[in-house]
């Protein structure tokens, strides 16, 4: 018998028993897509995390203060901001962006209002620092925060929903009660998360802190360091000056403001995410087990009934080789397939959104699932056959 | 001219200690070719037992059994298999089809076995249908057909590699009076052919119209009669010569 004849064979022998042939199938599927989805939706949420953080800038330092109470010997100032330009005590400091920002800012337009996300008061080197481009328009000048003239970028959100298909800009909107001309539209930044990067306004910080935060202490201090590999000068510069001005003891280890760059916040939030990826490993490798049984359930109910079928064959004159052969590629038929079928649901299950994230497949983990499925299909569909085609043809035909 | 098949003191012993059962206790006999002999004897007297090791389905507990002048116990799975695919036609009591494969893929097995290619073996599929008298129902799945016309394919399937020994274990056992007849006419018209058959019964009518009788008791034969001559057609070849291949 040829291995053609053998292969049209195991066909044969596959569409003769199409209920188990397709659950079998379906089980491998199920294993296979289940892994590789939810190890790409893992992936893709650590990715989305870090997308966001790559999108602060990398050369970005964030002084946030600590201290709940806003008493004054604790909180930044605008002093403290201004201590940081120095050239001599901070030759990486590239530039410093004092920012105040309120949550509860509402703006008016012609009746229209529209609560903004974040209203941020600060200076223009604010918009390079924190990689936020204006689209339309001008930012505001260092000359507009000096006079605190009222005018106001506003982001891609509060554009749509106070000005649905008007161009905004110069027109004049009321926040806290006051006038601000719009000056600009900021570029649509990538949200990602619950919270809508584009539901933002930015003022120049003396007027924000006139209409609505008075003048009390900083939100945060971003200080852009002049390059990313000085980063961490940048960093232990601004410490220091900032110790100066809080009086914080050199030893002491706790210090009433927390200083952050993105490259630290990277790691930290990327081991996050890697634990999350490995717990959904854990799930997926979970449910490629629970399929693995499906199969194998399959697999050895209908071992009575192929035993008796390979002692009929045997009977028959089917060499053993024969016999195996086909049995094997019957397993591997429905193994590949039903894994092929697993990736390329999975492949089309990732082009969607799965709670609020974009997948993003992990080559490693289809290679793994369709391994470990193949291998489970023809363990539990080879053994069998190969046991019972060692039988003599009568035990195997007796065999319940 | 050597024997078709001969065996000497076989026993078969099943089970140990308490459970231990003789099926065979030390059977001889010997079958020439053109032969066709049937075995009876009562329910567990061990007929079955003896087909299984004449159909090499099965090995003696001791005894030598030599088919076609050579032993059997010295074969290897390769050498046993060719022997089961070419030398023995063999018809279970219980049919043994293959499920949810058409009577035509069924009687072809063997001859995929056997080498043959697929157009020759779909022909003499057919033409082996056509000689138990389903033609007509090639198509059809073990499960669409009545209990006689599967114990028909089952011998359509045992006579399509033309095995110079047929060996039918109770095949007319599950079948009316009808089917009975249509089997055991396929039967005569093989052996008038030139085949050996061996075949196992209950029935006394069936014993009746072959060549030599043999008696077995308690896995040891008791007669054994010889009927009519070996050299002739059987005795029932001559009275349903017509009415075949009607239906
Ligand atoms: N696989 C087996 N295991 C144990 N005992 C068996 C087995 N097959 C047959 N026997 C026993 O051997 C004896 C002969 O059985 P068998 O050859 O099937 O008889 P028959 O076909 O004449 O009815 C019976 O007593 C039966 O119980
Ligand atoms: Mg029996």
């Amino acid at each position: 018998m040829s291995f053609f004849e053998v292969i049209r064979f195991s066909l044969r022998g596959l569409s003769a028993n199409k209920l188990r042939s397709a659950l079998t199938m379906l089980g491998i599927l199920i294993g296979v897509a289940a892994v590789i989805l939810l190890v790409a939706v893992g992936n893709g949420s650590a990715k989305a995390i870090s997308d966001r953080i790559e999108a602060l800038g990398t050369n970005t330092i964030t002084v946030m203060s600590t201290g709940r109470g806003g008493s004054s010997s604790t909180s930044l100032t605008k002093g403290m901001a201004d201590a940081l330009v120095d050239p001599e005590l901070a030759p990486d400091v590239k530039s410093v962006s004092p920012v105040v920002s309120s949550s509860s800012a509402t703006m008016t337009y012609e009746g229209a209002d529209h609560a903004v996300a974040t209203f941020v008061g600060t200076t223009p080197s604010w918009f390079g620092a924190s990689t936020t481009p204006v689209g339309a328009g001008a930012a505001f000048t260092d000359d507009d925060v000096d006079q605190g003239r009222r005018v106001v970028v506003i982001g891609r959100t509060v554009a749509e929903e106070l000005f649905p298909g008007v161009d905004p800009i110069d027109k004049q909107v009321t926040v806290g009660g006051a006038l601000f001309t719009i000056v600009g539209v900021l570029q649509e930044k990538s949200s990602t998360g619950f919270n809508d990067a584009n539901d933002t306004a930015v003022a120049p910080l003396t007027a924000v802190q006139q209409v609505l935060t008075g003048y009390g202490a900083l939100t945060s201090i971003i200080v852009e360091a002049a390059d990313p590999d000085q980063v961490d000068a940048a960093q232990s510069q601004v410490s220091t000056i900032l110790n100066q001005k809080l009086d914080v003891d050199a030893s002491s280890n706790s210090t009433p403001y927390r200083i952050q760059n993105a490259s630290s916040l990277l790691e930290t939030q990327t081991e996050t995410a890697d634990t999350f990826t490995t717990l959904l490993g854990a799930v997926a490798a979970i449910s490629l087990l629970v399929g693995g049984i499906g199969i194998t359930n399959i697999m050895l109910v209908t071992v009575t009934e192929r035993t008796r079928e390979i002692g009929i064959r045997k009977a028959l004159g089917a060499p053993r080789r024969v016999i195996l052969t086909q049995f094997l590629i019957e397993a591997t038929l429905l193994s590949v397939l039903g894994g092929g079928l697993g990736v390329a649901a999975a492949l089309i299950g990732s082009q969607f959104e799965i709670v609020g994230v974009k997948p993003v497949i992990v080559p490693s983990s289809i290679g793994l699932a369709v391994g470990v499925s193949v291998a489970i299909g023809l363990f539990f569909g080879g053994l069998p056959a190969a046991r019972a085609a060692r039988l003599r043809p009568i035990d195997a035909l007796r065999y319940e | 001219m050597k024997p078709v098949l001969q065996v000497t003191d076989l026993k078969k012993i099943y089970g140990t200690g308490e459970a231990t059962v003789h099926a065979l206790r030390g059977t001889t006999m010997t079958v020439h070719r053109g032969d066709y002999v049937a075995i009876m004897g009562s329910s567990g007297s061990g007929k079955s037992t003896l087909m299984n090791i004449l159909g090499a389905l099965d090995i003696p507990t001791s005894g030598q059994y030599l088919l076609d002048g050579v032993d059997v116990s010295r074969l290897s799975d390769g050498q046993l298999a060719l022997a089961r695919n070419r030398l023995i036609g063999f018809i279970f009591q219980s049919f043994n089809l293959i499920p949810r494969t058409s009577a035509v893929a069924n009687v072809e097995l063997p001859l995929a076995y056997a080498g043959v290619k697929p157009k020759e073996r779909r022909r003499r599929a057919m033409a082996a249908l056509d000689t138990v008298g389903l033609a007509a129902r090639a198509d059809h799945e073990p499960n669409q057909l009545s209990g006689g016309q599967q114990q028909r394919v089952a011998v359509a399937r045992a006579l399509v590699t033309e095995p110079a020994l047929l060996l039918a274990d109770e095949p007319t056992g599950n079948l009316d009076s009808k089917s009975t007849d249509d089997v055991l006419q396929v039967f005569d018209d093989l052996n008038t052919a030139g085949r050996t058959i061996v075949i196992i019964t209950h029935e006394d009518e069936v014993g009746a119209r072959a060549k030599r009788l043999i008696r077995l008791v308690d896995g040891a034969i008791v007669s054994d009669i010889r009927q009519s001559p070996i050299h002739l057609p059987p005795v029932g070849a001559g009275f349903a010569l017509s009415g075949r291949h009607t239906r």
